[in-house]
């Protein structure tokens, strides 16, 4: 998708004003974060299991090479093929090579932010092969020709009427006075529309949460099922994985999952949790033909040994921007990259440089909420910090801010010099206020004086009462 | 304001008889804006039987420029600062964030600084906010002020995730005489100052701080209490602006009995 993240004021303006988004906002202050709540208070280990997940992920992460070829063995022993891919038109060729030799037309899609992020379906559909998303949600925001908005509920700024009137604008094959006025109606129209899907679909594709290394399996989560129809009924499966998703063991796969579905929806487990190793084996009962994994890298692995490194650890669980006070005021979009709210924050200017991105770092209040819920503990605040010093190094930023600074900086570094500013401004500033003691408007402050009232200094700075309260008593001391 | 508090908590203090030195970190806002949170800081830490200093040579202790990715500037003023303070027992911040930046955020500034590194950590361990400080290292477990008032407290960011700030503040307010804490919804969710955020994006700050001041109007309570200027002054600023009646004060002044001051943006619509 194309990167709008250098028209992030504008876009959040936009999305301050639009009162669906805000609706919708208000329904992911509530719901998620009750549920987590609730889910992990039932498991009195959780914070231990979060310890064990985050170093189950360091391990990988300092030993990806090896993981990733033994991962590599086992989906050749298993009958499957690995496709390596650098960058995002690798995956998409490799994708669409697969494709062409399946003769494919029509291709069905389990959720896959990587997808999202190599552009597959754009890609796809200007070659004429049809991608259809199967997820409820992914489906709702292909035939409004929008990206996700989550990266777990990609729809979730989407309300029930404008689904209805999508769905009639589209399905022209059903009877337009049918009643859609239950969300379950709707729930079945799309499914018999999908159905007919899997069935014309030759080539399925689905992304992973896990690949693992000791048995070459690749590992989905799913509500809807959908991932399991559409990696089963076509003739080639197709996963699209990023390096990172690789875990060592079954075991270690299991670990990861008790805090994954917990800390997303708050669900003990997601529905459906599926284990696909190679194509269908002859004594199975169905499943592909083929079974290939596009293994993306896509600038990760320059990640490595960066201070960006423990963003590999992610998940990809959505809990940061559930938490997140900027993602519930402006919603997903507003963000301009696939990846939103604090996660997309870090992650966006490592797959895409800090130049064009540079607003999403700075859109923090640093209030470590994300940190505090993230199940991998990641430090998210402070790899936004870290991308705001590669801005200030490379002068980067806005010139005012920089020049404020600077001011700024000038005076704090000079303590008598900055005693003499305040010891002048704090008076001045409090007689301004007056009786109200606060100020509607003061020259430069419009940024906060917009919306809020500036109050007003009490009078004399608290270092010169003291310092004039200490002469006194040192002279009743004489 | 007699205050009531344990043989002490600290078992280095404990068997030390003369009165622990707290150098006072005032922070930039409390100097300019709110000298009677200093004030009812140096109060409290005196009765508790703290001997309180206040260097004078204090400005900030950097968030601006380490939050801007200005390391060189925030290297400087952290020096500065473990220079001027680390000679006393104890260093106490009357706020969580700046706690948190000289504990927290000091001491990886000087990763494999062979001579700094050394001083930052030993400065760190001495350094604690107010409220934390009373009840941690002097045992304080309640005061004897008394304040026909109710009050609903905002749990700052940094004081709750980065200090583990959430219960002091409230169990020493409860033991106010005629105090009633009334919980406001969500008061662990940030109220949308985040330093420079709130002037780099107002529009989504405004949209945070509105919601925190419906909850905290919906709390009915007669004062809004938080540990951090930064945040009291936004949310202050907001209420005055919608009108609000409700009189914004840091804890530290109702902790101290220390409330003749009109109220921070001060009271009802002017």
């Amino acid at each position: 998708m194309q990167l709008t993240t250098d028209r992030f004021k504008q876009n959040a303006a936009e999305a301050l004003a639009d009162a669906n988004i805000q609706r919708a906002m208000r329904n992911v202050e509530g719901g998620f974060i009750d549920k987590r709540v609730a889910a992990i208070s039932r498991l009195p280990e959780f914070d231990a299991l979060r310890d064990n997940a985050r170093d189950i992920k360091n391990h990988v992460l300092t030993n990806l090479d090896l993981y990733l070829e033994t991962y590599e063995r086992n989906v050749t022993a298993a009958g499957g093929k690995v496709h390596w891919a650098e960058t995002g038109d690798d995956a998409c060729a490799a994708i669409l090579e697969i494709c062409r030799k399946a003769g494919a037309r029509i291709v069905t899609k389990g959720k896959s932010m990587v997808t999202e992020e190599i552009g597959l379906n754009d890609y796809l559909a200007k070659r004429d092969i049809t991608p259809v998303e199967t997820d409820l949600g992914e489906y709702i925001i292909q035939l409004r020709g929008e990206h996700p908005s989550h990266i777990i509920a990609p729809a979730v700024h989407v309300n029930r009427d404008q689904v209805e009137s999508d769905f009639r604008r589209v399905h022209t094959q059903f009877d337009p006075n049918r009643d859609l006025t239950e969300p379950v109606s709707l729930l079945g129209e799309a499914r018999e529309v999908l159905r007919q899907k899997y069935f014309e679909a030759d080539v399925g594709i689905t992304g992973a949460n896990f690949l693992v290394a000791e048995t070459g399996t690749s590992v989905i989560v799913t509500n809807e099922g959908n991932g399991d129809l559409t990696q089963t009924l076509g003739k080639v499966h197709i996963v699209v994985a990023s390096i990172e998703k690789i875990v060592p063991t079954l075991e270690d796969t299991a670990q990861i999952l008790r805090v994954l579905a917990r800390s997303a929806t708050g669900q003990d487990m997601s529905v459906y949790t599926t284990f696909s190793t190679g194509p269908r084996r002859p004594d199975d009962p169905d499943g592909p033909t083929e079974y290939h994994v596009v293994l993306l890298d896509n600038g990760r692995s320059s990640m490595l040994g960066t201070e960006y490194q423990e963003m590999l650890r992610c998940i990809r669980c959505g809990a940061c921007m559930n938490h997140c006070p900027v993602y519930h005021a402006i919603g997903g979009h507003a963000y301009g990259s696939v990846y939103p709210g604090p996660m997309g924050a870090v992650l966006t200017p490592s797959l895409n440089g800090i130049e064009k991105t540079g607003q999403l770092p700075n859109a923090s209040t640093f209030c470590g909420r994300c940190e505090e819920v993230c199940p991998m503990r990641i430090p998210l605040p402070k790899m936004m910090r870290h991308w705001r010093e590669r801005e200030f190094e490379r002068h980067l930023e806005p010139q005012s801010a920089r020049y404020g600074l600077g001011v700024w900086a000038f005076f704090a570094r000079r303590p008598k010099l900055y005693r003499r500013a305040v010891s002048f401004a704090a008076p001045l500033l409090a007689r301004l206020g007056g009786s109200k003691h606060r100020l509607a408007s003061l020259p430069l402050a419009g940024g906060w004086t917009r919306y809020r009232d500036l109050p007003a200094p009490e009078g004399r700075t608290f270092l010169d009462q003291w310092s004039e309260r200490q002469a006194k008593a040192a002279r009743r001391a004489k | 304001m007699t205050v009531d508090h344990k043989d002490t908590a600290n078992p280095e203090r404990r068997h030390s008889s003369s009165p622990p030195s707290v150098g006072l970190f005032a922070t930039c806002l409390v100097d300019l804006f709110r000298p009677s949170v200093g004030f009812a800081a140096v109060k409290l830490l005196e009765d508790a039987g703290c001997r309180v200093h206040v260097p004078l040579a204090q400005t900030c202790c950097g968030q601006p420029a380490y939050n801007s990715g200005d390391r060189s500037d925030t290297r400087a003023i952290a020096e500065q600062v473990i220079g001027t303070f680390e000679d006393f027992d104890y260093v106490v911040v009357p706020s969580g964030s700046c706690g948190a930046m000289l504990k927290k955020h000091y001491p990886p500034l000087f990763a494999g600084d062979g001579k700094w590194e050394a001083r930052a950590a030993s400065f760190s361990e001495k350094v604690f906010e107010l409220v934390s400080f009373l009840d941690e290292v002097m045992g304080l477990d309640a005061v004897s002020a008394r304040a026909d008032v109710s009050v609903t407290y905002h749990d700052s960011c940094s004081g709750l995730r980065e200090l583990g700030i959430k219960d002091q503040p409230r169990r020493l307010l409860k033991s106010i005489d005629g105090l009633k804490v009334k919980e406001m919804r969500d008061p662990d969710v940030c109220c949308g100052f985040g330093g420079t955020f709130c002037v780099k994006y107002p529009d989504i700050s405004n949209t945070i701080v509105g919601k925190k001041t419906k909850n905290i109007v919906a709390a009915d309570a007669d004062m809004l209490l938080a540990g951090d200027m930064g945040c009291l002054m936004n949310m202050a600023g907001k209420l005055k602006r919608e009108g609000s009646t409700v009189e914004v004060r840091h804890v530290a002044e109702v902790l101290a009995g220390m409330t003749d001051q009109p109220a921070i943006a001060g009271t009802g619509k002017g």
